[in-house]
């Protein structure tokens, strides 16, 4: 099969590349704007096709611990949700990450705190960047700005999670999970048929038995885990960054935003360079890990730095830890759903040089 | 070239599917696309609208506040985005249930009865194709043979029976379009 070009929203791409990844199983519960994930692989049926299990659980709760289950007999497995709903799966997630079993996790995230509002937002940055559950832990989050990065993510997401046999998620929001945009899908992987050596999948005589658990009452065991994984994470950082440029040689100002924000910041660029504002943009693609040392280059040769987010301010602090006081940093965004215009982040771009 | 279009009106006007035909449309003809659906609260609340870009250019934001053409298919949707128009720009907009009219100098206003045509042949199913039909006319952007081709890629199969009424309709909706400034009342 060759590649296929489509029209489709973000929710259907993450779906159908899901199946086309090869995904052994995905676990979800509905919620807006995300909803089409689930609809659409449902429709989608691959159980009759590639044997894919797609089930609707009976919470998110459930839905975590279904992919924690599925990622401990070493298959490729999935869930996804939205703000409020991601964080009921945080207690799986702690115990995917501290148990060391790949998965991706799927949020499409909308605005908060709480139950908050069903429009687009990046509220939920901390949440997946530092943590989110209990514990020293990171997922490496992967930021899509595009519904052909929806797809892409789905199996670069898998890759990853398998490479670290951690926990990646994809972190997106409600206007690139609803809008439809072309894509090149890939051909059809075949869903692996290899017993990873430290899945639980039944002992044979021929080795002793795998112990899948985030559990050690030996403190000084689970500091040497801890440690362990701080070497991981460390690892990724060495390996695993990803961002992309605009305008960034000639640049005196930078915007730094990912996701629907970097979209945004694509059309304000334009327009500030139309008025002879000589601005760039950074767009970290890894928001876990952080383009921390491209930031800080960039740093030594521009004259601020200013992070647009639809949040209160929250990557904005990666910002300023990367760039370590070497240049100006500021915070634009908009909250609870509401997103900025070009024109809005271009006028507060203008303020920002004026100082 | 590069046009940001919204279409906006009641729910179950055909609003996001005559923005996904064009959509479909754009991406035959080889163009960058983006379809961005109001999927809130006030969708619920009866209106629906959609930005939708066609492109010869990477397109950089999909969310817009303002715009090359608005299409327009009720008075809220009017009322809320006729100063959304850029200068120089195009509304076209349905007589139907209009008690305010456009009133800027600034843009080119194009008024289509569709939905009293669409009654009137008993074609109210494909009222949204008079519409895109006027669109075309008066923006020749998008071809009627990769419209008819966008329709059947968005299209269930069992609905193919109905592509021509479709074109039917699209070719109606070419004739029916005047400028405001040629319409009466």
């Amino acid at each position: 099969m060759e590649k296929e070009l489509r029209l489709m929203k973000g929710n259907e791409a993450i779906a159908e590349a899901a199946i086309r990844a090869g995904a052994d199983g995905y676990f979800g519960y509905p919620i807006t704007p995300q909803s089409e994930i689930l609809e659409y692989l449902m429709e989608a049926n691959p159980q009759t096709t590639t044997g894919m299990v797609v089930l609707q659980a009976e919470s998110e709760v459930a839905a975590i611990n279904m992919v924690y289950g599925g990622a401990a007999c070493g298959k490729k497995v999935m869930t996804s949700s939205s703000s409020p709903g991601i964080s009921l799966k945080q207690e799986g997630i702690t115990y995917i990450a501290g148990a060391e079993l790949p998965c991706l996790i799927v949020n499409v995230v909308r605005g908060g705190p709480g139950l908050g509002t069903i429009q687009p937002a990046q509220s939920d940055y901390f949440q997946a960047t530092k943590g989110g559950g209990h514990g020293d832990y990171h997922l490496l989050v992967l930021a899509p700005s595009s519904v052909q990065e929806m797809a892409d993510f789905v199996e670069l997401g898998f890759d990853l999670a398998f490479k670290y046999r951690n926990p990646v998620m994809i972190l997106s929001d409600g206007a690139i999970g609803q809008m439809m945009e072309k894509v090149w899908l890939k051909p059809q992987k075949k869903r692996s048929e290899e017993i990873l050596p430290w899945a639980t999948t039944g002992k044979p005589a021929s080795r002793p038995r795998n112990i899948i658990t985030s559990l050690d009452l030996d403190p000084e065991r689970q500091e040497k885990f801890n440690f362990k994984l701080i070497a991981k994470y460390r690892e990724m950082e060495e390996n695993e960054v990803r961002f992309e440029e605009f305008m960034t040689d000639d640049a005196e100002y930078i915007f730094v935003a990912y996701g629907t924000s970097a979209r945004l910041c694509q059309k304000a660029l334009q327009l500030a360079r139309a008025e002879g504002i000589k601005a760039g943009l950074l767009r970290p693609i890894t928001l876990f890990p952080y383009p921390k040392k491209r930031l800080n280059e960039l740093a030594d040769r521009v004259k601020g730095m200013l992070a647009v987010e639809m949040s209160a301010g929250q990557m904005v602090e990666d910002v300023m830890l990367s760039v370590n006081g070497k240049t100006r940093v500021s915070h634009y965004g908009r909250m609870g759903g509401m997103i900025p215009t070009p024109d809005e982040v271009l006028e507060n771009m203008k303020s920002f040089i004026k100082g | 070239m590069t046009e940001e279009i919204v279409i906006a009106g009641f729910g179950g006007q055909g609003v996001l599917s005559m923005g996904k035909i064009m959509a479909y449309s754009g991406m035959m003809q080889d163009m960058e696309v983006s379809w961005m659906p109001s999927y809130g609260p006030e969708m619920r609340g009866g209106t629906a609208n959609v930005n939708v870009i066609l492109s010869d250019e990477r397109i950089s934001s999909p969310i817009l506040r303002s715009f090359d053409t608005a299409i327009i298919l009720n008075q809220q949707s009017l009322d809320k985005f006729e100063h959304a128009v850029k200068p120089g720009g195009m509304l076209i907009y349905d007589g139907n249930g209009i008690t305010r009219h456009p009133e800027r100098k600034d843009i080119t206003v194009y008024r289509i009865d569709a939905a009293e045509e669409a009654s009137k042949l008993k074609m109210q199913k494909v009222f949204n194709m008079f519409v895109l039909g006027g669109f075309m006319k008066v923006k020749p952007i998008l071809k009627t043979e990769y419209v008819i081709k966008g329709l059947k890629k968005s299209l269930p199969e069992r609905y193919h029976s109905l592509i021509p009424m479709n074109e039917d309709a699209i070719k109606r909706g070419m004739e029916l379009i005047r400028l405001k400034s040629e319409c009466i009342g």
